[in-house]
């Protein structure tokens, strides 16, 4: 079973690995300890102290607060909204729905045409990163992507209790 | 004298089957999905007590059963000619249990571990071992779609394995055929609209008794197609596999017995199972993960029936559930009705190409068999484009929408592995494996000839969340495919190369880019009475970005008739070479006088004329990208400026790049400006971006309005048509009220088939 230091890890979450070490890391069976090695160097890279109990995106995080809610925050520091709610709907969007907004992101004939589709972009309110895109037709109901079972993963494939406050 | 059914049945009690212990093939298969589905193991096996007992032994069978797949694959692809196969590895080899659950499969199009076990099993259903029989040395052949197919032109090649009497497996071959006389010519035409365009179709007939193909057979099935020198030869590669694979089979029974054989093919479908749900269990989350898809479908103002002239897109949300237990269970509900168009799929297709999928990534291993099938659960609409309801589908380019469909699946995948750190495991998605460069006539040869240019087996990649996704790389469809070489495609195809070139802005834009596709620009030489048409998506980009990222390109053709190319090289002056870098802003076109160019976001066509010295751009697609584009490295941004991957104003515009030309002509980046730059965009992003719920409020009125353009009304009324569920949560969502629907027979335009079906 493979096994990596933190230093691989840190250099895997900075996209600064070696190729070679990387090709490796696809070909052999999975590291058990990774998740915890992991969520302990995000946890020493956010600027806030709540526990990160699962990483759910670039820059997002379902943590654990002091009176036991679990809610979806950013790296920056905003919290959006409970995790089992859709934290894009506590998001800002903007939406590419005309030609011209197409064409600021993709050569003319390359943009899909809103006649059919649009482009949503979601963003942090409070840093203003791009979190997530959809691009459906107009209409699309905004998709809540994950609804993870944290209470199972822990419990029952880590065999140990989740994280309380 | 006639016989009576009840005469039938209690001759057809009476008679000894082909099976194992007398039983018929029939009686096998129900006792296999009685015992596993009482069990929940494969063949109600709650041990593996070969492999347990003699572990050595039981890995040693496995591991010549897999070489020996692989190798009558490697060395049985020399026998065809088509390139498709010779060059591009279209084929594939399985070998299955007498009841048609695969055993172990080569490498290659392994779509067909599905669709070649559905074959089998429709044999058994309907009593084949009776009538026409199933003996020692007999070759059957199927392509049929509602039979199990992916599409006609995959035809499948299936012999059974007798020792001592006893069937005690198949081996089926398939391999992507060049033509198989639809209305047009090329394997995935887009002209049918019914299964009665689809060109040649062949229901699981017997072909051959021993080990010689019937002359009736070859006769009338080299008649119904156009390629008669590759179908043939295509035959003889799937029979010389299938053959090496039996021979290898009955030596390994000679060698260690039939008991153990027959222990360990039940033993290794078990193991299989275990195996994807340890995988399921080491690399993800349990949960829910939700995705949608969409193609476009702009038959408007096509050459079709009157009643396929619709604009319309195809749908396919998917709901992926990881159950505690490891079971994974893929739901479409909300998937659209089935069209009059030639991208339906058949539910095997669906589901067989999941595992293609799956086969990249969640289980990147030989022990791909029917035990992953056995751990999963799908739920596939009935009516819909992925389950039709009447026989009069059209399937032959399935491919349309079938990457498309399955691609959120990687991305849902893909937030279990970034949750779990399994950071080189993600991807973004894969492209849409167009276009397609389709048609034929007379050749440079003077033969009645058909083409499809396999170039669509390298698309760009998606991104990952540790690098780019693979430039002009691959295609999901076949894990080992490439783009082949110019020389062969010269040969295959009367089009000579003026270009092949990186397509720059094709790959979905990140902080890791999708990988980009490339283009090819071919001149029509040496051909006569030749007709080509587009297949690709144009109006939409079929696939997603991931946590930040931009979808891939979307696309349009470009083709030119009548042109004065001729004139050009006999006097020696410059012609349109290279790529389409900046399609807004065309340079062939400076080059060229031509009686008509289109350039245009229609993407697929049917067939057009060409006559020699026109011209043709063959636009292969990018795959999506990962992450907030404005996290790129700054470096990343010059390197893809110099070498060709991006333009200058969007690498200003979406990647906040602040960059001049050096001395030397090349691009380099200010660093320091650039992040200057970013945090600007960031404000301008949160300046300009409205709360979600207050966008809801105006989008909602829209939809009360129905303001939409038809092809988006028609895609809804098709899926709330099938389903109850998805109207109700698409009421819920937007708080309509309870009675707010909109109907297929309410948009003016025509709905065939979807009151009467044909079963």
């Amino acid at each position: 079973m493979a096994k990596y230091d933190k230093k691989t890890i840190e250099e895997l979450i900075d996209g600064t690995i070696d190729f070679f070490k990387l090709k490796e890391m696809l070909s052999s069976f999975k590291d058990p300890e990774r998740f915890d090695t992991y969520l302990s160097i995000l946890q020493d890279r956010v600027p806030w102290d709540d526990k990160i109990l699962l990483p759910v995106g670039l820059h997002l995080y379902i943590v654990l607060k002091n009176n036991g809610d679990r809610i979806v925050k950013c790296d920056c520091g905003h919290e959006f909204c409970d995790y089992r709610d859709n934290w894009k709907l506590h998001a800002l969007i903007h939406v590419r729905d005309t030609e011209e907004k197409m064409e600021e992101l993709y050569p003319k004939l390359l943009a899909p045409d809103p006649q059919w589709q649009v482009i949503r972009e979601y963003y942090c309110p409070t840093c203003g990163t791009q979190l997530e895109v959809e691009n459906v037709t107009p209409w699309y109901p905004v998709i809540k992507e994950f609804d993870p079972d944290i209470d199972a993963f822990y419990e029952e494939w880590l065999g140990r209790p989740v994280p309380q406050p | 004298m006639a016989i009576s059914q009840k005469d039938l049945e209690a001759e057809q009690a009476l008679r000894r089957g082909i099976g194992w212990n007398g039983k018929t093939l029939k009686q096998m298969r129900q006792e296999i999905d009685r015992l596993s589905s009482e069990s929940g193991y494969y063949a109600g096996l709650r041990e593996l007590p070969f492999k347990e007992s003699d572990p050595i032994r039981y890995e040693k069978m496995f591991a010549k059963l897999r070489g020996g797949v692989v190798h009558a694959r490697e060395t049985a692809k020399r026998v065809a000619a088509s390139p498709i196969v010779e060059q591009e590895g279209e084929l594939c080899f399985t070998l299955y249990t007498p009841e048609a659950d695969s055993v172990v499969t080569s490498t290659g199009i392994i779509i067909h571990v599905g669709t070649m076990g559905a074959a089998i099993k429709y044999m058994i259903q309907n009593d084949y071992e009776e009538n026409p029989g199933i003996e020692p040395g007999d070759i059957f052949c199927n392509n049929d779609c509602q039979i199990g197919n992916v599409h006609p032109c995959d035809v499948h090649t299936i012999v059974p394995i007798f020792w001592d009497n006893e069937l005690i497996g198949w081996v089926g071959g398939v391999t992507h055929v060049i033509d198989v006389g639809a209305t047009a010519p090329g394997s995935m035409t887009v002209g049918p609209v019914t299964r009665y365009d689809d060109g040649y179709q062949v229901a699981c007939r017997k072909i051959g008794k021993n080990d010689t193909l019937l002359r009736d057979w070859l006769i009338e099935s080299q008649r119904s197609v156009r390629t008669t020198k590759y179908w043939l030869l295509d035959e003889r590669t799937r029979v010389a596999g299938c053959h090496m694979i039996r021979d290898l089979v009955l030596q390994m029974i000679e060698e260690e017995g039939i008991g153990a054989y027959k222990q360990f093919i039940r033993e290794v479908i078990e193991d299989g199972r275990r195996g994807f749900i340890n995988q399921i269990k080491s690399l993800t989350i349990p949960g829910k993960y939700r995705g949608v898809s969409f193609v476009d479908v702009p038959y408007k103002n096509l050459d079709v029936p009157p009643y396929a002239r619709v604009n319309t897109i195809m749908h396919a949300p998917s709901e992926m559930t990881i159950h505690k237990d490891g079971k994974f269970e893929i739901d479409f509900e909300g998937v659209n009705r089935w069209g009059w168009h030639s991208y339906n799929a058949t539910p095997v297709s669906i589901t067989s190409g999941i595992w293609v999928m799956l086969s990249q990534t969640l289980i990147p291993n030989d022990r791909v068999n029917d035990g992953a099938y056995y751990a999963s659960k799908f739920g596939l609409p009935y009516g819909s484009w992925l389950n039709p309801d009447d026989i009069r589908t059209a399937h032959s380019y399935a491919w349309h929408f079938l990457v498309s469909a399955w691609s959120p699946l990687w991305r849902s995948l893909s937030r279990s592995y970034f949750a779990r750190g399994y950071l080189e495991e993600v991807n973004a998605g894969n492209a849409n494996t167009s276009n397609w460069l389709q048609g034929g006539g007379y050749n440079q040869f003077n033969e009645n000839h058909a083409v499809n240019s396999f170039e669509s087996a390298a698309e760009g990649v998606g991104a990952s969340a540790v690098k780019d996704g693979i430039d002009h790389a691959a295609a999901v469809w076949n894990p080992e495919g490439d783009m082949g070489d110019m020389e062969i495609w010269e040969l295959a195809e009367p089009l000579l190369y003026l270009g092949r070139t990186i397509k720059p802005n094709t790959g979905g834009y990140g902080k890791y880019r999708g990988g980009n596709g490339y283009e090819t620009l071919r001149m029509v030489w040496g051909a006569k009475d030749w007709t080509m048409f587009f297949m690709g998506n144009g109006y939409m980009s079929s696939d997603c970005g991931l946590m930040g990222g931009y979808p891939a390109a979307s696309g349009y053709r470009f083709e030119a008739h009548g042109t004065n190319i001729k004139e050009l090289i006999d006097k020696k002056l410059p012609l349109p070479l290279g790529g389409d870098p900046d399609p807004g802003n065309p340079q062939y076109d400076k080059l060229i006088e031509a009686k008509e160019i289109k350039r245009d976001k229609q993407a697929i066509t049917t067939e057009t004329i060409f006559e020699n010295y026109d011209l043709y751009l063959n636009y292969l697609r990018g795959g999506p990208g990962f992450g907030d584009p404005l996290e790129r490295k700054p470096k990343a941004i010059e390197t893809d400026l110099n070498n060709g991957h991006l333009l200058p104003d969007y690498a200003e515009k979406v990647y906040g790049a602040v960059i001049h030309k050096d001395e030397k002509g090349l691009w380099v980046i200010d660093e320091a400006k650039t992040e200057q730059r970013r945090a600007e965009i960031r404000k301008e992003r949160i300046q300009r971006g409205v709360p979600t719920r207050e966008w809801m409020k105006e989008e909602r009125q829209r939809i009360l309005n129905k303001d939409a353009a038809i092809q988006v009304r028609h895609m809804y009324a098709s899926s709330f048509a099938l389903s109850r569920k998805f109207p109700e949560e698409f009421r819920n969502f937007w708080n309509l009220p309870e009675d707010w629907i909109i109907k297929e027979s309410e948009l003016e335009i025509p709905v065939f088939g979807a009151h009467h079906q044909v079963q």
